[in-house]
């Protein structure tokens, strides 16, 4: 699995919910050895912001050579990448980290929070027909094709949508059971995940974060804690951006 | 053209290599560039035992650079010799060992655990602000640094490169020591303390509070460190801190630097060591020197 440094150009960039940004880039380097679960570094090319934005993939059409990232304006550095627009060239490094590993002939399970919801996009299409709960506060996004990619429940914290609450609560609302959980959200929702999983006594595989530098391996800036000690690093560390951003629940601390 | 300069008798095919904790021990990178073709790679610290780092958040941006606090985890010496020395070994390069402890003791036990290994030189990280013990607090006194030199050296087989601080009033009375203590070499700079604190959550970005400041910003500080240092001792100099570009490079020489280390701006571009070595033989070229070593320290 190659990783690339290379410019890309950006082929369309629009928003889709408040502060929420949509961005297709051409990288077909990049694109055709991406997997589901990976994330991108993409530079801003602002000399002030120097170290990269590790941004999930949502999509990636291998015979087009493009991906797309769904992100949200959290700082400088993601404002920066909304003012691209098609056409724009932007550098970018990747596809990182190992992604999801895929179960096929059980029933799947997918849980988004938040920003957390555009990753489970390209998994969702690299699964037989799951079902996808995405839990949002009350701007909802990508709705139309998560449900064309799966059986979609969604959770908003108002309740303008779907069951009010958290996905936690439509799983239960909606009496959902699964064979194997993916999910990738805010900590409080993985750490919810992870117990409903040791409950049930499925697998779940969480997609953690961290502030980043090299996004290779290198620094050592991202790691998470194990339960048992990592292979690379000889002690209970692991590196999100090379052993993860996918764990075994049961593997990691949180 | 001569790209060669030499350190305590080890001879660099280039005087580029990596500066400690941003290329790990040289596979990451190995997937862009062709690690045969630096002067050498410097490894990240590494301890006597197994270290865990500090809590995350390890790193943060500021502007002009980042911030770092890893803490120094590493997996151990043990380790680090069954899987990282033969890796390294399998390129054409210089392998420069850095070398962390909380206590002389450390230092020592993991010098000597290095004693049989074939590797180059020995970098003595004296200087990391981001652990309690050890690291910096050698780094700050001139007694300490003599003494823990003088004890490194005693029970080094390669030669031994102290690492310096700039968190310090006065770096050459820092060198000055170092030289007494019978160093074969000098690095410098190590990062410089800094803070971050998030206004909106009103808490500071690194769990460690305080983290240690690289990137083109520290650049300045960086060269004329190198260039006081050059003037007050006789041991060669490897110099950093923001080094980006074969420009950046280039002005570390001119200070006296015999080799120069890259470090954050492997982050922001993978092939920035491999751009550097070109970029100083062009230079060379372009001004007609036929010897990298012509133009080290002539900016007096």
């Amino acid at each position: 699995m190659a990783k690339a440094y290379t410019k890309a150009f950006v082929l369309s960039r629009e928003m889709i919910a408040k502060d929420i940004y949509s961005m297709w880039i051409k990288a077909p380097s990049v694109a055709e050895c991406a997997l589901p679960g990976q994330f991108v570094n993409i530079f801003t090319g602002d000399a002030s912001m120097l170290l990269p934005r590790p941004i999930s993939i949502c999509e990636i059409s291998k015979k087009e050579g493009t991906l797309r990232f769904v992100y949200r304006i959290a700082g400088k550095g993601t404002a920066k990448l909304a003012t691209l627009g098609s056409g724009d060239e932007v550098t970018i490094l990747g596809p990182l980290g190992n992604g999801f590993p895929l179960i096929l002939g059980k029933k799947a399970l997918l849980i988004g929070g938040g920003i957390g919801v555009p990753p489970m996009l390209e998994l969702a299409k690299s699964l037989d027909n799951p079902i996808i709960v995405a839990g949002y506060r009350d701007e909802i996004f990508l709705k139309r094709e998560l449900s064309a990619a799966g059986e979609l429940h969604i959770a908003t914290e108002s309740g303008i949508i779907g069951t009010k609450g958290n996905v936690m609560d439509a799983i239960e609302a909606e009496s959902i059971e699964a064979d194997v959980i993916y999910a990738c959200g805010p900590l409080v929702m993985l750490s919810a995940v992870k117990a409903y999983a040791k409950k049930k006594g499925i697998k779940a595989y969480i997609s953690l974060e961290e502030r980043m530098a090299c996004g290779i391996g290198a620094c050592l800036g991202c790691v998470c804690k194990t339960t048992k000690k990592d292979h690379h690093t000889n002690v209970n560390n692991t590196r999100i951006c090379t052993e993860g951003p996918v764990f075994d629940a049961e593997e990691v601390e949180i | 053209m001569n790209t060669k300069v030499s350190i305590a008798g080890v001879e660099f095919k280039n005087p580029v290599t990596t500066a400690s904790g941003t290329f790990a021990s040289g596979k990451e990178y190995g997937d862009f560039v062709d690690l045969s073709k630096l002067g050498a790679v410097t490894t990240k610290g590494v301890a006597n035992v197994p270290w865990p780092g500090n809590p995350t958040p390890r790193v943060a941006e500021v502007y002009g650079g980042m911030l770092n606090a890893i803490g120094l985890q590493n997996p151990g010496i043990e380790v680090f010799k069954e899987r990282d020395i033969p890796f390294l070994r399998r390129y054409d390069t210089k392998i420069i060992v850095n070398v962390c402890g909380h206590t002389t003791e450390e230092y020592i036990d993991c010098v000597e655990k290095l004693s049989d290994c074939d590797v180059d030189m020995l970098e003595i990280n004296i200087s990391c602000p981001n652990v309690k013990e050890g690291g910096i607090a050698f780094g700050q006194d001139p007694k300490a640094v003599e003494a823990i030199t003088k004890e490194v050296k005693s029970h080094a087989k390669q030669p031994v490169i102290m690492k310096l601080s700039p968190n310090v009033t006065d770096i050459t009375v820092m060198a000055k020591a170092a030289e007494a203590g019978g160093c074969d070499g000098l690095s410098l700079i190590n990062t410089l303390t800094g803070m971050k604190i998030d206004i909106n959550k009103r808490q500071f970005v690194l769990a460690n509070k305080t983290g240690g400041m690289s990137g083109p910003a520290i650049k300045p500080v960086a060269v004329r460190m190198v260039y006081q240092v050059a003037n007050a001792v006789s041991v060669p100099i490897i110099g950093m801190g923001g080094i980006s570009n074969a420009d950046d490079a280039i002005e570390f020489l001119l200070a006296g630097a015999t080799m120069v280390s890259v470090g954050t701006a492997n982050f922001i571009n993978p092939y920035t060591t491999v751009e550097i070595v070109k970029g100083i033989e062009k230079y060379l070229s372009d001004n007609n020197f036929s010897d990298v070593n012509d133009i080290i320290g002539i900016v007096k």
